[in-house]
């Protein structure tokens, strides 16, 4: 296992570090005292898993493909921009735009995400992109969401604060988010059906959720023992009949 | 049901003495505007199916058909025409938005057609490009400040750059937007001829991977088809910020045209609709700009230039200093004639601005920055002949895309219809008895002898004017001229009127 200090170096360097040693055959690379540098794993295509210690900059591990992620602080924005495999892991909190276009590998946040999280994320064929967060999400929340699943649980969240913002699923039309707790209808975009799990839906957010559970160390059953709603989209067109010919 | 007021636009006319009623025109109309008539035991014609594509008079093998616009006038009046009051007609019986393909088609001035080129006489004799040498080639990307060589006598740490033989790269447009066999075709000539293939949002099709040295991979907002190793396929990366047929909108590929090809190149599932969002939602600011930039470099190691496409709008230069400031190696500017496989009419005909007037104002503020070193410029929208080429590169560009003139090589008419999908040439279609029209070897070498053409031309214009490398025409305004042009479009332009 490699290590590299990071104090005080610049992420072109830094990354460049990150490729020779990926490159050299290194596995597994433990980042030390990250701070703000921006694309580490961008582009990643080796199984190889960073350990960053620090609170990496923007756009970490966009166009990923395979490498994996642990973020011992919080991430900023962009993080898992376009990605196609892999998974990252924050115990943290995270900004904005978190998982665009993502469309697959697995994003698991402990705590809150910003504004724009998942937009436009899809999915295709065995390249199902999945978002958990345990905290609370803010506006546009899965616009454009095309496919994958979003998870978003508000756990530990003061009692008068939202789960989520409003414009959640604005021009949906594909994929399944999964909200614990309630949303209004004002909330979400008309593109967006709201409604309860059926058994199929629980068995299926059970999976999803296990593996979340035992990374932060929370009780699966206890986090599945709420009032859970789905939001899935009215049609696979909503723009269909837009237009005169 | 309210009658919905249609009338043909286009009439056909079938010459009887000649019609040896073989049924050819129903075989090739995709609208099914021919019939053969069992009962009349003779073809007729379905006049408002026609979108006047000319597919069935090119192939009447006793040329027995004539298409003409419907000689049926309304009222005169400048200003409810026959096609406002028709417009109003369409929406009043869908209530949608109207929908258009390829270029502005508007009597707008075209300011290509007022400017003029210089030819040497008497002093600086001209040079005859067939018996001596003509230097076209371009590299486009960002150039150091100072040049320093290593031991070997290479160049030190030079950005990346795109060599072009020609200064013509093929546009943008997206498999979906266009058939395979229109992509094979371009992507071919663009090989063969030492030019640009560019794969607009619709992805990397598995069989266009071969051209990678010759393919720009373009990130749009849907980011279709983009990951790691698409990114690093081409030979370099462009980020559409906007298009000239639609600035500011985003753009729909309906379900229709996603069959199992599209499906997989542009990695959504089949029949689904393609949505673009307007803008992408990682790019609010010049300085998110920069970090899309900097994030497609890093993934593809600094190996490749960056290029920004944007539409041609108001404050075009302003913007330009702010996509060079951002770390672009190539600024696209496309024009508001530029072509489009669907557009909203109302969008594509009022929004934007002229190239060449973009053109010079870019070019004359990157200069003012201290910034147009730093990066290459292209201009598209549109580009009709060499004549537009080498006026583009005076003005101060350093290529041109090319893309409905590339289409018109292979066969397109211009008829407008390309978001039907029942393009009878192969080009606007997924159909696959359409697509199969349209040979890609064929169509490949008919681009092929276009551009060929066309850079026999632009050498014999630059031999005319004592010039034998085009570097030396670059931005050189003083070989144009002006004719019936105002003198605020000669000061934007930065070009005389003729006679001075």
């Amino acid at each position: 296992m490699a290590v590299i200090d990071a104090q005080g170096v610049y992420y072109r360097e830094l990354n460049q570090r990150i490729k020779e040693l990926l490159a050299r055959g290194e596995r597994e690379i433990t980042l030390n005292n990250i701070n703000g540098q921006r694309y580490i794993g961008d582009g990643l295509t080796e199984q190889a898993k960073l350990i960053i210690n620090g609170t990496p900059g923007n756009d970490l591990a966009a166009f990923g493909n395979g490498a994996e992620l642990v973020i011992n602080g919080n991430g900023q924005d962009g993080i898992a921009n376009t990605m196609n495999g892999g998974q990252i892991i924050i115990h943290g909190s995270v900004g904005d735009t978190l998982g665009y276009s993502m469309r697959g590998g697995e994003v698991y946040v402990k705590g809150d995400v910003g504004y724009r999280v998942g937009i436009h994320m899809k999915g295709y064929q065995d390249k199902q992109p999945l978002i958990i967060i345990g905290g609370t999400a803010g506006d546009f929340f899965g616009e454009y969401m095309a496919g994958g699943r979003m998870i978003l649980l508000g756990l530990d969240r003061a009692e008068a604060q939202d789960i989520v913002g409003n414009y959640v699923g604005a021009g949906m039309h594909g994929g399944v988010i999964y909200i614990r707790g309630q949303v209004e209808d004002y909330q979400v975009g008309q593109e967006v059906k709201i409604s309860g799990l059926d058994e199929d839906d629980r068995k299926e957010l059970k999976g999803y959720l296990s593996g979340y559970c035992q990374e932060f160390d929370y009780d699966l059953e206890e986090v599945l023992n709420a009032e859970f709603c789905k939001l899935a989209p009215c049609s696979a067109r909503p723009y269909g009949n837009l237009y005169a010919y | 049901m309210s009658l919905d007021y249609k009338v043909p636009e286009f009439i056909i006319e079938r010459d009887r003495d000649k019609c040896i009623d073989c049924q050819v025109c129903e075989r090739q109309c995709a609208n099914q505007v021919h019939i053969y008539d069992q009962d009349l035991e003779k073809m007729v014609a379905q006049d408002i199916d026609c979108v006047n594509c000319q597919r069935c008079v090119k192939l009447c093998p006793t040329n027995a058909l004539t298409i003409r616009e419907n000689p049926s006038e309304y009222k005169k009046n400048k200003n409810w025409t026959g096609n406002m009051i028709e417009n109003i007609q369409k929406q009043a019986a869908s209530g949608g938005i109207l929908l258009t393909g390829m270029g502005n088609p508007t009597a707008k001035k075209i300011y290509w057609d007022h400017i003029l080129l210089n030819a040497s006489q008497v002093t600086n004799p001209s040079i005859d490009p067939l018996r001596e040498p003509m230097e076209l080639k371009t590299f486009l990307g960002r150039k150091p400040d100072q040049i320093e060589f290593d031991e070997s006598g290479e160049l030190k740490d030079l950005p990346p750059q795109l060599e072009l033989d020609i200064p013509i790269m093929f546009g943008a447009m997206s498999f979906g937007s266009i058939s395979i066999n229109a992509c094979k075709s371009l992507a071919q000539a663009a090989s063969d001829l030492g030019l640009m293939y560019n794969t607009g949002e619709g992805g990397f099709h598995e069989d266009l991977y071969q051209h990678g040295e010759r393919t720009i991979v373009q990130v749009a907002s849907g980011r279709f088809g983009v990951h790691n190793e698409y990114l690093n396929a081409g030979a370099a990366v462009e980020i559409k910020v906007g298009q000239g047929a639609k600035p500011g909108i985003g753009g729909h590929l309906p379900g229709e045209k996603v069959g199992a090809e599209v499906s997989k190149t542009r990695m959504i599932p089949k029949g689904s609709d393609a949505l673009s969002p307007a803008p992408h939602h990682d790019i609010y600011s010049i300085e998110d700009l920069r970090q899309l930039i900097y994030a497609l470099k890093e993934a593809t190691d600094y190996k490749k230039p960056v290029s920004v496409k944007i539409a041609a709008v108001h404050n075009v230069a302003a913007i330009a200093t702010g996509i060079a400031s951002a770390g672009a190696d190539i600024i696209a500017i496309d024009g508001y004639r530029g072509g489009t496989g669907a557009a909203p009419t109302m969008i594509r005909d009022n929004v934007g601005i002229p190239v060449e007037l973009a053109l010079a104002a870019v070019d004359d503020r990157l200069r003012q920055e201290e910034l147009r070193k730093n990066v290459s410029l292209v201009v598209s929208g549109s580009i009709r002949n060499s004549a537009d080429i080498v006026k583009a590169i005076a003005l101060g560009a350093d290529a041109v895309y090319v893309a409905s003139a590339a289409l018109i090589s292979l066969g397109c008419h211009m008829c407008q219809k390309c978001y039907t999908g029942k393009c009878n040439w192969g080009i606007a279609t997924q159909r696959p008895e359409l697509v199969k029209r349209l040979n890609p070897e064929v169509g490949a070498q008919r681009v092929k002898n276009l551009i060929t053409g066309w850079s026999h031309e632009i050498k014999e214009i630059l031999g005319g004017m004592g010039i034998n490398a085009l570097e030396s025409l670059r931005g050189n305004r003083l070989m144009l001229r002006g004719i019936d042009l105002t003198d605020k479009e000669l000061e934007i332009l930065g070009i005389k009127h003729a006679g001075k």
